[in-house]
């Protein structure tokens, strides 16, 4: 019963899109008649809210293990603990896009409910654009991803689920990462809108930020602890593969930094305006492209687990017709959006148009790279683009974007003066040329990417401080500190990869029993491998001793096997220290006697996962003061 | 400068950051991209030294030796009508067997042999990378 009423909450919830898109529509064409537009704001709350209780519908029926439904049979088990079974809920194709819709429709129902400040014709017809975009989804999932399609018979027992997916980060992960993503389709919608009524303006600009801020917030988070997960759970020592899907949603993030600050231009200054429309439509491109890789199966990777072409075609022809459709109206109404305030070159709008011009560039390294595989097999060739070429075209142009980070914060809007700058950037400066001379005297050899990375956030981290120089801290606002953290947090994260890439020590051995070996500064000695055995998975797990001046520590890596469905996985363990972490990883015996082990001893790379918690952090910040900003006028 | 100045400035600047960042890419393509290779590939067109390869096929029943270190592996990846010997110093994927499929990323030496520098082996019961199952497909087609 609860399938089928989570079904029937689904179509009333697809109708009701339906309905929100026609009074949206017929609001705009007859303003004649209010009452048509004010049933928009209900219908998309009221849409939002049965989206939601699908969602929980579902989780109810895996929190019960209902092996006749066809979706829990092939995911779930009874045996699993019941955090992976509400996790399971969406750690599949159908209950992943049933929570993207749902996040979708509450995003819609909280643009209806909060947002007063807009000209009501520009909020309605945003309200319409997030409901065309949900009703495309919503035929997806009830076409041709039903999450509560029933099996019959219904199997004793379920498949269970991934094991590589049995983790505590599968219950945050891909919620965040869908926050972010679908936070875009706000700005999207806002876009369209904006486009629809003629209204590119700053007040458009101003409602617009507050949902392209929140959106990023959830993407850093996402990156930033996916990738983590990818570094503590694959046991393969790295911490950003270039994987398409890690680029999925990449993409999307890099879409999102441009335009948060060309959103700032526009609700500042009043410059942009085409631009920042544009971009908001490139962004949720990139979140839908971002899905359609992942979702399509057209990738290799361990995180394409839905392999149907016929989704995949789905899913692009939404594509299409979203896109499409955005541009299309993009290039029928940019004529009408009228030029905005100029400004000279050396500004902090001329930094902000570099920032994007660069981001630009990047997300074009990536998403070519991303894609180029695909088109090749097109045409009959077999290849694949890796970390050497992502590295190679993309980290030249954020090594450059970096140093433009440092001197736009310290620009002045509208026109400033080089020489008045160069006074402003000389500590900076300074900071860079020593951590150059250091890097190069203390740890030849070194790579030119590390060495310019290393000196460049050295430069960076002395930069993004320096707005609050001589500033009375207690009266900063609250956005100001969100950017000097969020550019602090980009140093730390880059110091962070400069090490890792720098100093990394590796060591691949076999060892007996009372064996030890060197690695960095720690001796790490095999005492004995024993048996482990839990409720759904038994391990192998060596006893590791490691030592280091300041002490000894164990560490106890496995190699898991679980046993619904028969997998073997590694779990690394790993020792933080203040100056880095140790990597251990248990390998397969060799025969005689012998365990394979592998080590890494990485200096400093917990920055780079700090770094990402700044930057989360400082956009949390910069959100709270444009929110308490904007109730402030609001009230006024 | 003028408004209409400044927006013609501010679109070629854009069009040049595309054309830039497309360039760019696809010159870093030619070099970087890792083609993948079967056997019977290498067999055919010589030897693709000096590039990144992903090199496909089965682990050829009996031809796995583990060298005396006990890190390194010496396999034969075959695929029904050629063979190329793989060299892998590095923990082998728990789904590593004889007989089973396998993608090899690394690079071939003058002699004809391959160093791995990662070894993909099929992920589950079910899986296969596609480019693998479309290289066993034509191969069996082959033989028909």
């Amino acid at each position: 019963m609860i399938a089928e009423a989570g079904l029937a909450a689904l179509w009333i919830a697809a109708a009701l899109a339906a309905l929100q898109l026609a009074l949206a529509a017929l609001g705009l064409v007859r303003p004649a008649a209010p009452e048509l537009s004010a049933a928009v704001r209900p219908v998309a709350i009221v849409q939002g809210v049965l989206a939601a209780a699908a969602m929980l519908l579902l989780i109810a029926v895996f929190q019960q293990s209902d092996m006749s439904v066809k979706l829990v049979a092939e995911n779930s088990h009874s045996a699993k603990p019941w955090i992976y079974k509400i996790a399971g809920a969406w750690g599949n194709h159908e209950g992943s896009m049933l929570l993207w819709v749902t996040i979708l429709g509450l995003a819609g129902g909280a643009v209806a409910l909060f947002e007063r400040q807009l000209d009501e014709r520009t909020a309605i017809a945003t309200l319409g654009a997030q409901a065309a975009i949900a009703l495309g989804f919503y035929a997806f999932l009830l076409l041709a991803s039903n999450p509560f399609a029933r099996l019959y018979p219904a199997p004793t027992e379920g498949a269970g689920l991934n094991p590589l997916l049995q983790d505590p980060g599968l219950a945050f992960h891909p919620p965040t990462l869908y926050a972010g993503y679908v936070g875009l389709s706000v700005a999207f919608s806002f876009a369209v809108g904006a486009l629809v009524t003629r209204d590119v303006e700053r007040e458009f600009a101003r409602a617009m930020r507050p949902w392209v801020l929140g959106a990023w917030i959830f993407l850093t988070i996402g990156i930033t602890a996916g990738s983590y997960w990818a570094y503590y759970e694959l046991g393969w020592g790295g911490w950003w593969f270039w994987d398409p899907v890690e680029n999925a949603s990449l993409m999307p993030w890099l879409a999102a930094t441009a335009l948060l600050h060309s959103v700032t231009v526009l609700a500042t200054r009043d410059g942009l305006r085409a631009w920042t429309v544009m971009l908001a439509v490139v962004a949720f491109s990139m979140s839908m492209i971002g899905t359609f890789l992942v979702r399509s199966g057209i990738l290799t990777s361990v995180h394409a687990f839905a392999v149907d072409p016929r989704r995949g075609a789905f899913i692009l022809a939404l594509l299409a017709i979203y896109i499409g459709g955005a541009l299309t109206l993009f290039a029928l109404r940019v004529g009408t959006v009228r030029q905005g305030r100029t400004f000279e070159l050396v500004s902090r709008e001329g930094g902000l148009v570099a920032n994007n011009l660069l981001l630009s560039v990047i997300l074009g390294i990536v998403l070519i790279g991303t894609l180029y595989p695909i088109v090749a097999a097109g045409f009959g060739v077999q290849l694949s683009v890796g970390p050497p070429f992502f590295n190679k075209a993309a980290g030249p142009i954020a090594l450059l974007l970096v140093a433009i980070m440092g001197v736009g914060p310290l620009l002045r809007w509208r026109r400033d003066d080089l020489s008045a700058l160069a006074e402003r950037i000389t500590w900076p400066l300074v900071a860079t040329g020593v951590a150059f001379v250091v890097a190069l005297l203390a740890a030849m050899p070194i790579g030119v990417l590390p060495l310019l990375g290393l000196s460049l956030a050295a430069g960076l981290a002395v930069a993004s401080v320096a707005p609050l120089w001589g500033r009375n801290l207690r009266r900063t606002p609250l956005f100001t500190w969100g950017m000097v953290i969020a550019h602090l947090g980009i140093a730390v994260s880059l110091a962070g990869m400069a090490c890792d890439a720098a100093f990394t020590a590796e060591r691949l051995v076999a060892l007996a029993p009372g064996q030890a070996t060197r690695v960095g500064p720690w001796r790490v000695t095999l005492d004995g491998i024993s048996p482990v055995v839990a409720d759904n998975w038994s391990a192998l797990q060596a006893r590791l001793t490691v030592e280091r001046d300041e002490g000894v520590r164990r560490l106890y890596p496995q190699s898991r096997t679980f046993s619904d469905p028969p997998t073997t996985t590694s779990e690394s363990a790993i020792a933080t220290v203040a100056d880095g972490q140790l990597y251990t990883v248990l390998g397969q015996p060799d025969g005689q006697g012998r365990w394979q082990l592998r080590l890494w001893w990485k200096p400093f790379v917990t920055l780079i996962w700090a770094g990402g918690a700044l930057i989360a952090l400082g956009g949390a910040l910069s959100l709270a003061g444009r929110l308490m900003r904007r109730r402030q006028e609001a009230v006024a | 400068m003028t408004a209409k100045n400044q927006r013609l400035t501010l679109v070629l600047l854009a069009l040049a950051a595309v054309a830039a960042a497309a360039l760019l890419a696809l010159s870093a393509l030619g070099d970087q991209a890792a083609f993948f290779y079967a056997p019977s590939d290498v067999a055919r067109n010589g030897l693709p030294l000096g590039k990144a390869v992903r090199l496909g096929g089965m682990v050829e029943a009996g031809s796995v030796r583990r060298a005396a270190d006990g890190v390194t592996v010496h396999f034969v990846v075959t695929d029904g009508r050629a063979t190329t010997p793989v060299t892998f110093a590095g923990i082998v994927p728990d789904l590593f067997r004889e007989k089973s499929g396998v993608v090899a990323e690394g690079q071939f030496r003058p002699d004809g042999a391959f160093v791995a520098t990662n070894l993909l082996a099929k992920h589950d019961e079910k899986y296969m990378p596609p480019e693998l199952a479309g290289k066993m497909h034509e191969t069996k087609t082959l033989e028909q």
